[in-house]
């Protein structure tokens, strides 16, 4: 009896970790959690016996994860900076291989009363700057701009900086919110609100057109997004050390497939497919 | 075996065995005591020390000195061409900025407003439940009030962004929803049943005799209760604000919710602010590690050690000076 409970615990302690990594952990871009989420849910469905698990955090926190070795895929809404690259060669030998995953529009949000409906990237800047600090500025009403941005682990933050702000900085009076959701909900509880963040969010608010390089306003519906003619887009990666294998290239397969692009369209991103 | 030998008189064990093993015993108790006391001390030291050690490259790495200085942090700046110097906090840019002013105002701004509301009222509830409230009530009002220590921060910082928000900016028309009122609102909510319990306690600890010889001497209850027992309490409630100021400063995750957190220098309350403890819990999640951003937080941590440190060194002079004062005045 004793041996039997002993033989018990001993396979137990086996088979513990065993059954631990047989989870494939996905961590990073909170842009991308909803989208991971989903996919993860379907596949286990498919897939009995599967475990996937998909926290967010943010692009930096989830490549910062691949890096230390926490994680076995990286959502990241940028792409990997190189020396995050050399910090993965360094400590695991091996490249980080990428793959696209969607495409997001990166919205902009404003309160539903408000009347601005179209802006050009440079008055995005001037307003997301500082510098424009009425919408009568920009053709609205006579009131003051109340600027809503992302905190700076975000990789949506980083992209709006890069593509908008051209790497200026972001007004000092711009209030950082913890996620895309949050801004979405100061952009419809405050009526002079401006917002930016993932297109699949915009729930409640009005999403303003962005004027492109053919010099007319688009919003950030699919097609626009696909043909590039929405100006603020953008792939979404998911990153693992050296080529994916085994379970998570299953799981990788199962989001590239066409019923993964589905699911894509259906939580408000864009198929890369 | 001794105790039978013992005289009837020593029935309290006497003889020098049983009180060489009852000393040992107590050496034994009070080296326990004090080391748990030291225990206690190592570990701010150590903590202090650690931060510290996390800090130090700031000082000393020549790679980070290219990032950022003292100067850097503490003077205003020019960072755009023509454009008046000013105070800015933009650690992930092309050109890193870590100017702690805007953080010290954000700080200062609603650690101000939460004291502003939780002192008085701590202090109030307080004199009230220990001098005038029956003493059913007061058996209601004590552990009410204590409850509200209990809710978890989180949970008031919710409640201030999706609901205190909305009211306030009704009722006062605030530009921005978050802001320095807001977030200061909910950290007094946190603050109030600090310095309640412990003036509390202060007010009750006021020796009977100093009532009954006010009441005598013909003084009304509202005479006694603020002439005569809430100034022989001072050293008490003095001590009752610091802690509240203490925690006040050191909240993390109410003002990480409700105040915004803009990293602006202005001193209007409506403004949105970023306070010291929200910019570690905030950007501590993807810095590089040993980079200048993450020297920078971890000074930001001693800073705030430094803060609470002179504080309280502060309090526990004026209240030896209080107590001094009246017991020399009593005798």
């Amino acid at each position: 009896m004793m041996k039997r409970i002993a033989l018990a615990l001993a396979a137990a302690v086996i088979l513990a970790p065993a059954l631990a990594q047989a989870a494939v952990t996905v961590k990073g871009s909170d842009t991308m959690v909803i989208l991971s989420q989903r996919w993860a849910e379907n596949y286990m469905k498919k897939n009995p016996g599967q475990k996937i698990q998909v926290t967010g955090g943010g692009s930096g926190t989830g490549i910062a994860a691949l890096v230390n070795g926490t994680t076995d895929l990286a959502n990241s809404s940028r792409k990997i900076k190189d020396d995050e690259k050399a910090k993965v060669r360094d400590r695991f030998n091996v490249l980080p291989a990428e793959t696209a995953v969607a495409k997001d529009g990166v919205a902009l949000y404003v309160n539903e009363a408000n009347g601005v409906s179209q802006l050009t990237i440079a008055q995005l800047r001037d307003i997301f700057m500082g510098d424009v600090t009425n919408w009568k500025q920009v053709g609205g009403a006579d009131a003051p701009i109340v600027i809503y941005s992302r905190e700076n682990s975000s990789g949506t933050y980083v992209f709006f900086k890069e593509e908008v702000l051209k790497g200026g900085d972001f007004a000092a009076s711009a209030q950082t919110l913890p996620g895309t959701a949050a801004v979405v909900n100061a952009a419809s509880k405050e009526k002079n609100a401006i917002g930016y963040g993932g297109a699949a969010y915009a729930k409640g608010v009005k999403e303003l057109k962005v004027v492109g390089a053919d010099g007319q306003g688009w919003l950030p519906t699919a097609e626009n997004v696909k043909s590039g003619k929405y100006p603020l887009s953008r792939p979404l990666f998911v990153y693992s050390r050296g080529a994916v294998a085994g379970d998570a290239k299953a799981f990788l397969d199962y989001c590239l497939s066409a019923e993964g692009q589905a699911v894509v369209t259906e939580v408000g991103y864009f198929p890369i497919k | 075996m001794t105790a039978t030998a013992a005289p009837p008189t020593g029935r309290a064990a006497s003889t020098p065995s049983v009180i060489r093993r009852r000393q040992l015993r107590e050496q034994a108790i009070e080296i326990g005591i004090t080391t748990v006391a030291l225990t206690g001390i190592a570990a701010v030291v150590l903590i202090f020390v650690f931060v510290g050690r996390e800090a130090l490259p700031l000082f000393t790495s020549p790679e980070i000195a290219k990032e950022t200085d003292l100067g850097r942090m503490f003077l205003a700046q020019v960072w755009r061409e023509g454009r008046p110097a000013s105070y800015v906090w933009q650690p992930v840019s092309g050109v890193p900025k870590y100017s702690m002013i805007p953080l010290f105002v954000g700080t200062l701004k609603v650690t101000l407003v939460a004291m502003a509301v939780a002192v008085p009222l701590g202090i109030a509830a307080a004199v009230f439940t220990s001098e005038f409230a029956p003493r059913r009530l007061k058996e209601v009002v004590k552990p009410v009030i204590e409850l509200l220590a209990g809710i978890p921060s989180v949970v008031l910082g919710f409640f201030a962004l999706m609901v205190l928000a909305t009211w306030l900016q009704t009722a006062f028309g605030f530009t921005s929803r978050l802001n320095a009122v807001t977030a200061g609102l909910a950290l007094a909510l946190t603050i109030i049943p600090v310095i309640f319990t412990v003036s509390e306690d202060a007010l009750t600890a006021v020796p009977r005799s100093y009532r009954e010889a006010s009441l005598a001497l013909g003084a009304t209850r509202w005479e006694t209760a603020f002439r005569v027992v809430l100034p022989a309490a001072a050293p008490g409630v003095l001590a009752a604000v610091v802690l509240g100021f203490g925690r006040a400063i050191g909240e993390t995750m109410i003002v990480l919710m409700a105040s915004g957190n803009a990293a602006q220098t202005t001193w209007s309350f409506g403004d949105s602010i970023r306070t010291l403890p929200a910019t570690i819990a905030a950007e501590m999640g993807e810095v590089v590690f040993g980079g200048a951003h993450y020297t920078v937080l971890f000074f930001i941590g001693i800073e705030l050690f430094l803060f609470t440190f002179i504080l309280n060194s502060m309090a526990s002079v004026i209240v030896a000076r209080l107590v001094r004062r009246m017991s020399g005045s009593a005798g």
